[in-house]
C-alpha cells in the first residue's frame, strides 16, 4: 500500500502542472528545487504511511500471540506464533457465529454497495441526460441527502421500521443501505461529461430502447465513476456500526463489525473474549483491502473526475 | 403479534385511566388487578434479549424442558454500550421483547420511564423473596414493598485481593481496617510499588465504597428522590482517598487499559478492592502473577465491623407490554434460581448468583489455582450476606457516572478533589432529573 502512496505522489504534481513536470527541457534549477520538495514530501509521506500502518501491525502481531501473551510481551513484535491455532479457535468458537457474521457483512455491502451502485448510476445519468420539469430540485434535494450523517437517520429510521414490523430482519439493514445521495451526485456529474448526447441519440436511431442504452452503452461509459460509487458505498455499509445497533438483536443477523462490538463491551466479564476480539478485527478488514486493492485503479480516475469538476 | 401487544398497551392504557374499574380482555392488567398474572393459553413465544455469554445454553435447557414456554434469546453488547438504548427505543416503538437484561443501576432508570412490569403481582415471585440474599431483592424492589421489577441475577460483593507474595516479603500485615491500608499503602510505596490503583471511571466502585460505608446516594419516598452525593459518608471515602491521591500512594493509571493491565501484571501494583466478578479480570490481566494472589475481606471503616461494599449485578426484568407476563416471569425465576441454569451461567460468563442457595454451587466450593488454591469464594460468600440492603440507584445514572467520573479525572491530575466531583456531580444529577421531570428535592 506504501507503494501506492508514493507511486500517486510522484504522479501527483505531473498531472496537476503537466507543463512543468512533463517538460523534458526545465532548468536544472527547478530540478533541484523539485527534488528537495519531493524528498520531503516523501519523508511526511513515509511518516504518515507508518502512523497509519503501526495500528495495523499491532493488531497482526497480537492476533498472532496467545491470550496469556497478549499484555505480556511487546506489543510492537511477535512472541509465540499461534495466528493459525487462533484463527481456527475463533472459528470454532459458538459454532463459527463469527463466519456468520462475517457472511453477513459481505451480503450487506456487496449486494447492497451493488444495488445502491445501480440505482444511483441510474438516477445521475437520469439527472444528466433528460431534461425535465423539477430535475434541479429533484438534484438538489439529493444533494441535501449528502449533507444528513446516517446516524442521525438511524433512530428516525428504527421508528419507520418499526410501524413496518422490518426491525431485526435482514431488510432494516439492507434497504437504507442502497441510498447513496453522494453515488448519485457523483454519477450525474460524471454521466454528463464522459456520455455523449450524440450517443444516446444513434443508439436510439438504431432503435434501443433508453433502459437498454443505459444498460449496454451508457454504463461501460460510466464504469469508473460507478466502480468508485460502490467502493463507497461497500466501505460505508462495511463500516456502518449504528444502524445495526439499532435494528438488530438476532446474534445471526449481525453484521461483523457490530458482532466484534459487542464482544468487546464484554471483555471486564468475560477477558476471555479478548484474543478473539482482536483476531476477528483483523481478519474484519481483509474483504476492505481486497476490495480497495481491485478497484482502486478505476477508483482513483473516477474520484479524480468528480472532484475536478 | 406486534399488533397484539399494542392491542395490549392501549387496553393497559385505559385501564390506568379508568383506574379500578375492571378492565376487559387482554392478558396484562395493572397490580392491582388480582389476576394480572395468570397463565396464557396454548403455546407462548417469549424474546429474551441478554448480553451475557453462553445465556443460550441455558435458555436452551429451559426450552427442552417447557416446550410450551419457548424462549429465543436476543443478544446485543453489553447495557451502557448500547443495549439500554435501544430497550427505551423499542419500548417507544411497541417491539420491545418480553424480557431483559438490566443491571441493577439502570433498573430505576427503567422504572421511571415506565417500561417495567410489576411482577410482584405473580404469586410465584412474591414467594420466591426469601431465595434470595436480602440486599439483591431490595436491589429489585427500588424501595417499594410489593411491587418487584426484575429478578436478580448476580451480585458483585467486594472484597481485597492483593498480592501476598509480595505483602509477606515485605512484612506487610494484610489491612483489616481503611486506617491500616493507608499504613500499608506507605510501606508498598517505600518498597517501589502502589498498593493500589484508583480508578477515575468507574465511579461504581466509588459507590461501592460509600455502600460499605453506610452511605447512600439516592432515595425514593414514593413521591420523589432525594440525591445525596455528598452525605457524610461519601465525604468519608473521598477524602480518604483523595489523601492517597494526594500523598502518590495510590497509581492512576485508566482502568482496563494495557497500562492497567500491564501494572497489576508487572507488579506495581498490589492489590484490588473489587467484586467478586474481578477474580477472572486479574487472571487474565495479570498472568504472569498467577499463584500469588490472595483474596481477604474488605478492609472496614472500624475495627471489628464487618461490612462490604457491592460492585456490579444484574436482573432479569420483563418490559411494558408483554403479552405473558406469568411465563415471562416463571423463566425470569427459573434461569436466576435453578441450580442448572446458575451452574451453567456460572461456567460461561462468571456469573456469581443472587440466591443464598446459589451461593453454595459446587463450583464455588473449589480453591482457585490462580489465587494459589485458595476457596476465594467463601470469603465472597460471607461478603455477600454483609451489604446494606437500603442502598438505592438514581433514575439517571448514565449521567450520574459520567460527570463524576469527569471530576475524578480532573482531581486526580491534581485539579480539584474528589469532593469537588461529588459536589458538582449532586448539582448536574438534579439538574438532570428535573430536565426530565422526575420529581426530586433540591
Amino acid at each position: 500500500m506504501s507503494s501506492t502512496t508514493l507511486d500517486q505522489n510522484t504522479k501527483q504534481p505531473r498531472s496537476l502542472k503537466p507543463s512543468k513536470a512533463s517538460d523534458p527541457s526545465a532548468s536544472a534549477g527547478s530540478l533541484k528545487e523539485s527534488l528537495l520538495s519531493r524528498t520531503g514530501a516523501m519523508l511526511i509521506m513515509g511518516i504518515f504511511t507508518l502512523y497509519f500502518l503501526i495500528p495495523i501491525w499491532w493488531l497482526f502481531v497480537a492476533s498472532s500471540k496467545s491470550q496469556g501473551q497478549l499484555l505480556t510481551t511487546n506489543g510492537l513484535w511477535f512472541a509465540d506464533f499461534n495466528l493459525f491455532q487462533n484463527i481456527g479457535d475463533l472459528f470454532a468458537y459458538r459454532d463459527g457465529v463469527f463466519l456468520r457474521w462475517m457472511g453477513n457483512s459481505v451480503l450487506y455491502a456487496g449486494l447492497g454497495g451493488l444495488v445502491a451502485t445501480i440505482i444511483a448510476g441510474m438516477c445521475g445519468y437520469a439527472l444528466a441526460k433528460y431534461r425535465f420539469p423539477g430535475r434541479e430540485v429533484i438534484f438538489n434535494v439529493v444533494l441535501g441527502g449528502v449533507l444528513v450523517p446516517a446516524t442521525a437517520l438511524a433512530l428516525p429510521l428504527f421508528l419507520l421500521f418499526s410501524q413496518a414490523q422490518l426491525t431485526n430482519t435482514f431488510w432494516a439493514v439492507f434497504l437504507p443501505s442502497i441510498v447513496s445521495p453522494f453515488g448519485v451526485y457523483l454519477t450525474r456529474i460524471f454521466a454528463a461529461q464522459s456520455v455523449p448526447d450524440e450517443l444516446i441519440e444513434a443508439s436510439r436511431i438504431d432503435g434501443a430502447g433508453e433502459i437498454r442504452t443505459f444498460f449496454t452503452v451508457s454504463i461501460r461509459l460510466m464504469a469508473p465513476a460507478l466502480v468508485t460509487v460502490f467502493l463507497f458505498q461497500f466501505v460505508a455499509i462495511w463500516n456502518n456500526f449504528f444502524l445495526p445497533l439499532i435494528m438488530l438483536r438476532s446474534e445471526e443477523l449481525f453484521p461483523v463489525t457490530f458482532g466484534l462490538y459487542a464482544w468487546n463491551t464484554q471483555l471486564n466479564q468475560v477477558p476471555e473474549l479478548r484474543p478473539y476480539v482482536l483476531i476477528g478485527a483483523l481478519l474484519s478488514i481483509i474483504p476492505l483491502i481486497v476490495t480497495f486493492l481491485l478497484l482502486q485503479r478505476f477508483w482513483r480516475s473516477g474520484l479524480g473526475t468528480g472532484s475536478l469538476k | 403479534m406486534q399488533h397484539m401487544k399494542r392491542a395490549a398497551g392501549v387496553v393497559l392504557l385505559a385501564t390506568l385511566a379508568l383506574a379500578g374499574c375492571s378492565a376487559t380482555g387482554g392478558g396484562d392488567g395493572t397490580a392491582a388487578d388480582a389476576d394480572a398474572c395468570k397463565p396464557s393459553t396454548g403455546k407462548v413465544d417469549l424474546e429474551f434479549t441478554s448480553w451475557i455469554p453462553g445465556i443460550e445454553d441455558a435458555v436452551a435447557l429451559w426450552n427442552s424442558e417447557n416446550p410450551d414456554i419457548q424462549v429465543k434469546v436476543q443478544t446485543g453488547p453489553n447495557g451502557n454500550s448500547g443495549t439500554y438504548q435501544n430497550f427505551f427505543n423499542q419500548l417507544k416503538a411497541g417491539n420491545a421483547p418480553d424480557l431483559g437484561q438490566i443491571e441493577y443501576d439502570a433498573l430505576p432508570n427503567f422504572r421511571v420511564q415506565d417500561g417495567l412490569e410489576d411482577i410482584g403481582v405473580c404469586s410465584e415471585v412474591a414467594e420466591a423473596k426469601d431465595s434470595f440474599v436480602p440486599w439483591t431483592w431490595g436491589q429489585v424492589t427500588l424501595g417499594t414493598d410489593k411491587s418487584v421489577y426484575g429478578v436478580p441475577q448476580d451480585s458483585g460483593p467486594m472484597a481485597l485481593f492483593y498480592r501476598s507474595d509480595l505483602f509477606e516479603a515485605n512484612n506487610i500485615p494484610v489491612p483489616t481496617t481503611w486506617a491500616e491500608y493507608k499504613d500499608a499503602a506507605k510501606k508498598v510505596r517505600a518498597a517501589g510499588g502502589y498498593i493500589t490503583n484508583f480508578s477515575q471511571s468507574d465511579i461504581n466502585q466509588f459507590a461501592g465504597f460509600v455502600w460499605q460505608a453506610d452511605g447512600q446516594w439516592f432515595q425514593n419516598n414514593g413521591d420523589e428522590w432525594t440525591v445525596d452525593l455528598t452525605s457524610d459518608a461519601s465525604k468519608q471515602v473521598a477524602d480518604y482517598w483523595q489523601e492517597l491521591i494526594d500523598e502518590d500512594l495510590v497509581s492512576t493509571v485508566p482502568a482496563w487499559t494495557d497500562e492497567w493491565n500491564n501494572a497489576y501484571n508487572s507488579g506495581n501494583v498490589w492489590s484490588w478492592n473489587s467484586a467478586v466478578w474481578g477474580a477472572n479480570s486479574i487472571a487474565s490481566g495479570a498472568p504472569d502473577t498467577a499463584g500469588k494472589w490472595s483474596v481477604a475481606p474488605a478492609p472496614q471503616w472500624n475495627a471489628g465491623e464487618e461490612k462490604a461494599g457491592n460492585w456490579g449485578g444484574s436482573s432479569v426484568a420483563v418490559f411494558k407490554g408483554t403479552d405473558h407476563l406469568y411465563e415471562a416471569s416463571k423463566f425470569a425465576l427459573w434461569l436466576n434460581t435453578s441450580d442448572e441454569s446458575l451452574t451453567l451461567l456460572n461456567k460461561s460468563a462468571n456469573i456469581y448468583p443472587a440466591t443464598t442457595e446459589g451461593l453454595s454451587l459446587p463450583s464455588l466450593q473449589e480453591g482457585v489455582e490462580f489465587y494459589g488454591g485458595q476457596k476465594i469464594y467463601d470469603v465472597f460468600a460471607d461478603a455477600a450476606t454483609q451489604v446494606n440492603p437500603d442502598f438505592v440507584w438514581g433514575p439517571t445514572m448514565t449521567q450520574t457516572y459520567a460527570d463524576v467520573s469527569d471530576g475524578f479525572k480532573a482531581a486526580v491530575t491534581g485539579d480539584g478533589t474528589l469532593f469537588d466531583a461529588l459536589t458538582d456531580g449532586q448539582k448536574s444529577t438534579i439538574d438532570a432529573m428535573k430536565a426530565q421531570s422526575i420529581p426530586v428535592k433540591g
